[in-house]
């Protein structure tokens, strides 16, 4: 059983850390465009 | 109309994960000689088939961008090639953690595990060429490169067809056959894989859309400083 929840918990870490890296680079992003909005 | 559709999908795909899970932790039969460890099949295979979507439309939107050099196109490309790569890592990694009770060894060099990393490497060669070439000629190069990569993607799954390997015969077609509450936890586990990568894709596509319109803007403005300094 430890195997498959292993591999279980494997997968949604490997899906949650792609998650959170687009969130990384989308609140980047939004800085970026409020930065030029304030020029 | 779309944006209505993003929240009904962000609820279907939720929906449709969470009955997944259920169905293959709870619902699907014990397979008799692997035991639960088996259930693990039910995110191992329907990952390794949306890879292999998301890597054909990688490669039908290479094409596309080489022959009428649409920024749209490229776009798809390398969103479906980062997201393809994310449910190549998963089944890279599921596989072992499947392997290591049912047969004994983490990893073999068997050819449907090795042809699986090797197009796992080209996938990440092709992400990493988009990320630190500073050509402009990058997009061109990457879509030639997603071409060749996608020849690999037949060898992945036929690869159990003409060889001998280590590996189970294919669910569909083949030799193998199962059970068919089974393959209905597939389906659904696949469903489910389906709509979230759409929703992933999704949201790429709208961030890569708006960083470049962002680098555009970057570098209008640093031409019109350079301008105005002279």
């Amino acid at each position: 059983m430890n195997f498959l929840y292993s591999a279980y918990a494997a997968t949604w870490i490997i899906h949650i850390s792609y998650l959170a890296f687009l969130l990384r680079r989308y609140i980047r992003l939004r800085n970026k465009i409020q930065e030029f909005n304030q020029k | 109309m779309i944006r209505r559709a993003f929240p009904i999908l962000g609820v279907l795909t939720a929906v449709l994960l969470s009955y997944g899970l259920y169905e293959a932790l709870i619902g699907a039969p014990t397979e008799q000689t692997m035991g639960d460890v088996q259930r693990i099949f039910y995110y191992h295979v329907p990952s390794a088939w949306t890879a292999f979507l998301l890597f054909t439309i990688n490669f039908v939107a290479s094409v596309a961008y080489l022959i009428r050099r649409n920024i749209k196109a490229d776009i798809i490309a390398l969103v479906t090639a980062e997201v393809g790569v994310v449910f190549c890592t998963v089944v890279l990694v599921t596989g072992p953690i499947w392997a290591r009770p049912v047969w004994g060894i983490w990893w073999t060099w068997d050819v449907r595990l090795t042809s699986t990393l090797v197009l796992w490497l080209i996938y990440v060669s092709y992400l990493m060429l988009r990320r630190f070439s500073s050509s402009g000629q990058t997009p061109l190069m990457a879509a030639v490169l997603a071409v060749f990569g996608a020849l690999d993607v037949p060898l992945v799954y036929f690869s159990i067809w003409f060889f001998r390997t280590q590996h189970p015969q294919p669910v569909i077609g083949g030799e193998g056959s199962i059970d068919p509450k089974m393959m209905q936890v597939v389906l659904i586990n696949w469903a489910a894989f389906l709509c979230f990568a759409g929703l992933v894709c999704w949201s790429r596509y709208r961030l890569e859309v708006v960083q470049r319109e962002v680098e555009e803007t970057e570098a209008l403005e640093a031409l019109l400083d350079s301008g105005g300094a002279r």
